[in-house]
C-alpha cells in the first residue's frame, strides 16, 4: 500500500491525473455530451456518483470476497457488472426525479455502463494497491476531475458556436484539437502533485 | 472440483445479491403505482403510472390527436397539464409559443404519469372514441384522388359535426414498420352514424396515402377515432363563403349535406379550386347540390385547363374567384379547407373584402 495522503490523490487525480485529460479515458461521452454546459455539467454529476459509488464497492468486493478465495483474476467480470447495476440504478433514479436531466442525457446515462473512465478507476485502484480511503478520493477525485474536464470543455464548445470554424473541422474535428490543447494546458499542473 | 463449485457460487452469489438490488429498485423507484387523472375538475380516472400521458389517455378510451404516433414530431396531442406534469421537457418546448407554456400547454406524448395529475382537455376531444369499421367501396375520383366508404362494424354510432376530422390508422405493411395515424375531414352526411367517408388524395412517401392507396381494398378492416377539430357550420344569419383546393373538398362536402338536409336558405357560394376538369372531385354531387339546397352555387375554378378546351367556367385560382364574384360590405362568413399556401392567400384576399378575421374558419392540411 504507497504511502499517500489521500487528500493528494483526490487532488491529483483532479489535476494531474485527470481521467480524460492525462489518462484519456471516457472520451466517447466527453465528445458527444458536450455541447451545452447544463447537460455536461448533468452528466458529470452521474459519473461521479456512479464512480465513487462503483470504487467504494468494487473495492469492497475485492479485498473482502475475491481476493479471500483467491478469484482475483474473475476481478473484470465481477467490476463490469457492479458498474452496470449501478448505472442501472442511476438511471431509474434520475428518470424518476430528473426528467429533463433524463431526455437531455438520453442514450449516454446507460452508456455511462461501459465509460473506460470507471472500470479505469476500479482497475487503477487495484493496479496501485490503494487502501479503501485512498480508492474513495480516487474514485470522487476522478469523478470531479472528469466533471470538470467535460464542463470545461461544453463552456468552450458553447463560445465557438458561432465562430467561423474551418468546414472540415466542424463538430467532433475542433473538439478534438480542443481537448488536445486542454490537455496541454493541464500539464501545466503536473508539477503540483506527482502520483503514481 | 471444489474450487469450481466455490467459484461459481460466489459468482451467483453477486449477481443474486445485484439482482436482488435492483429488482426492490424497480419496485420502489421505477413503480410509480396507481395515480389518479383529474380532467376539467370533473372526470377522474385511476391508471398505472409509468407510460406515457397520451398511451395512458388512449388506454382509457381518451383519444387526444396525434398525427406521429407519440415521437413527439406533430406537435398534436397538446393538452393543459394544471398539476403534475413535471418539468416542460427539450422535445416539447419547439411546438409552444411563451404564453402557451405559461398556461401549462403541454406535448401528451412526452409527458409520463408519474404523480396525480389535473388534466384540461377541451370537452369535444372527450367525446372521441375509436371504430371499427370495413371498407364498402372505393371509388376512384380522379387519378390520384380516392373516395373512400368505411362501414362500422362495433356497433357503435358516430355522432359529428359536419366539417370535422377523424383520424385513420394505418396497420404495419411492408415498407412501413410502424402503425400511424393520420387525420382526414369526414366527407359524408353527419345523418349517416354507422358510416363515413373520406377523401384522400396520394401523398408520394406520405405513409397513410400510401397504405390507402396501395394496400387497401374492399372488405378491409380498419379503425379510426374522433371526431376531432371545430371547423364546422355556425350557427348565424349571414352569407356563406366556402373555399377549398383538392382533397379540401371533403369536409364542405360534409357540410353541404348538412345544409341540404336543414334545408339552410342562408346564400352559399362553393369556390373549389382544381388543374383541369378531371380534377374537379365530386363535381357532379356539387351541380346536384345547386339544385337540392335552396341557395347554393357552385363555382369551380381550374388553374391548368387547356386555352382550348370546352370549358366555359371560371379560370385561374380561387384567389381570382373571390376577386371577382365576393361583394364587399354583406355579412358573411368564411370556411376554407386546403394547403396552408392557399389558406394563407385567400384570407388575404377575404380581409381585402372587409370580412373580418374571426369570421374566417380553416382546415388546413399540410
Amino acid at each position: 500500500m504507497p504511502d499517500i495522503n489521500p487528500f493528494v490523490i483526490f487532488m491529483a487525480s483532479i489535476f494531474t491525473n485527470n481521467m480524460i485529460l492525462a489518462n484519456f479515458l471516457g472520451m466517447c461521452s466527453f465528445i458527444a455530451v458536450s455541447k451545452e454546459i447544463k447537460t455536461a455539467w448533468g452528466l458529470g454529476q452521474a459519473v461521479t456518483f456512479v464512480l465513487t459509488g462503483t470504487s467504494i464497492i468494487n473495492y469492497l468486493i475485492y479485498h473482502y470476497v475475491l481476493v479471500p478465495f483467491n478469484l482475483e483474476y474473475l476481478r473484470f467480470i465481477v467490476f463490469i457488472i457492479l458498474i452496470a447495476a449501478f448505472v442501472q440504478l442511476v438511471e431509474m433514479i434520475v428518470e424518476r426525479y430528473l426528467p429533463t436531466l433524463y431526455y437531455s442525457l438520453g442514450i449516454f446515462l446507460p452508456l455511462i455502463t461501459v465509460n473506460c473512465a470507471i472500470l479505469g478507476v476500479s482497475l487503477f485502484m487495484i493496479i496501485r494497491q490503494y487502501s479503501l480511503l485512498q480508492s474513495a478520493a480516487f474514485g470522487i477525485g476522478s469523478g470531479i476531475g472528469w466533471t470538470l474536464a467535460i464542463v470545461a470543455l461544453a463552456g468552450i464548445r458553447q463560445k465557438i458556436k458561432n465562430a467561423p470554424v474551418p468546414k472540415g473541422l466542424e463538430g467532433a474535428g475542433i473538439t478534438l484539437i480542443i481537448t488536445g490543447l486542454m490537455a496541454l494546458a493541464f500539464i501545466g499542473f503536473s508539477g503540483i502533485v506527482s502520483v503514481q | 472440483m471444489a474450487v469450481i463449485v466455490q467459484t461459481v457460487f460466489i459468482m451467483s452469489a453477486i449477481a443474486g445479491i445485484l439482482a436482488l438490488a435492483l429488482t426492490l429498485a424497480n419496485l420502489y423507484i421505477a413503480n410509480y403505482g396507481e395515480c389518479k387523472i383529474v380532467i376539467n375538475n370533473d372526470k377522474e380516472l385511476v391508471v398505472d403510472g409509468g407510460s406515457t400521458l397520451l398511451s395512458t389517455l388512449n388506454e382509457m378510451e381518451i383519444y387526444l390527436p396525434s398525427a406521429c404516433g407519440g415521437k413527439g414530431t406533430c406537435g398534436l396531442c397538446t393538452c393543459k397539464i394544471l398539476e403534475g406534469g413535471g418539468p416542460v421537457l427539450p422535445t416539447e418546448t419547439p411546438f409552444f409559443t411563451k404564453e402557451e407554456l405559461e398556461d401549462n400547454m403541454r406535448l401528451s406524448c412526452q409527458v409520463k404519469v408519474k404523480q396525480d395529475m389535473q388534466l384540461g382537455i377541451p370537452e369535444d376531444l372527450l367525446n372521441a372514441k375509436k371504430y371499427e369499421a370495413v371498407v364498402e367501396f372505393i371509388k376512384d375520383e380522379t387519378n390520384t384522388i380516392k373516395l373512400l366508404r368505411f362501414k362500422i362494424t362495433d356497433g357503435q354510432e358516430i355522432e359529428f359535426k359536419a366539417g370535422q376530422y377523424v383520424q385513420l390508422l394505418a396497420p404495419p405493411y411492408p415498407g412501413n414498420p410502424e402503425s400511424v395515424y393520420r387525420a382526414y375531414s369526414v366527407a359524408s352526411s353527419a345523418q349517416e352514424k354507422d358510416a363515413i367517408e373520406l377523401i384522400i388524395g396520394y401523398v408520394a412517401e406520405g405513409l397513410v396515402t400510401t397504405y390507402v392507396h396501395q394496400h387497401l381494398s374492399k372488405g378491409d378492416e380498419v379503425s379510426f377515432n374522433g371526431p376531432f377539430g371545430d371547423f364546422y357550420l355556425r350557427d348565424s344569419d349571414c352569407e356563406i363563403i366556402m373555399v377549398a383546393i383538392g382533397t379540401g373538398i371533403a369536409p364542405i362536402r360534409s357540410i353541404l349535406y348538412q345544409m341540404k338536409d336543414q334545408q339552410i336558405e342562408r346564400k352559399a357560394t362553393f369556390f373549389f379550386g382544381a388543374r383541369t376538369q378531371k380534377d374537379l372531385v365530386c363535381a357532379d354531387e356539387m351541380y346536384e347540390f345547386e339544385k337540392t339546397i335552396p341557395n347554393f352555387n357552385f363555382r369551380p375554378v381550374l388553374s391548368r385547363e387547356p386555352e382550348d378546351s370546352d370549358w366555359k367556367g371560371d379560370r385561374g385560382r380561387v384567389t381570382d374567384s373571390i376577386q371577382k364574384y365576393i361583394e364587399e360590405g354583406v355579412e358573411q362568413e368564411a370556411y376554407m379547407c386546403g394547403s396552408p399556401v392557399m389558406i394563407e392567400s385567400a384570407v388575404g384576399e377575404l380581409k381585402k373584402k372587409q370580412i373580418p378575421e374571426e369570421k374566417i374558419y380553416y382546415d388546413e392540411f399540410g
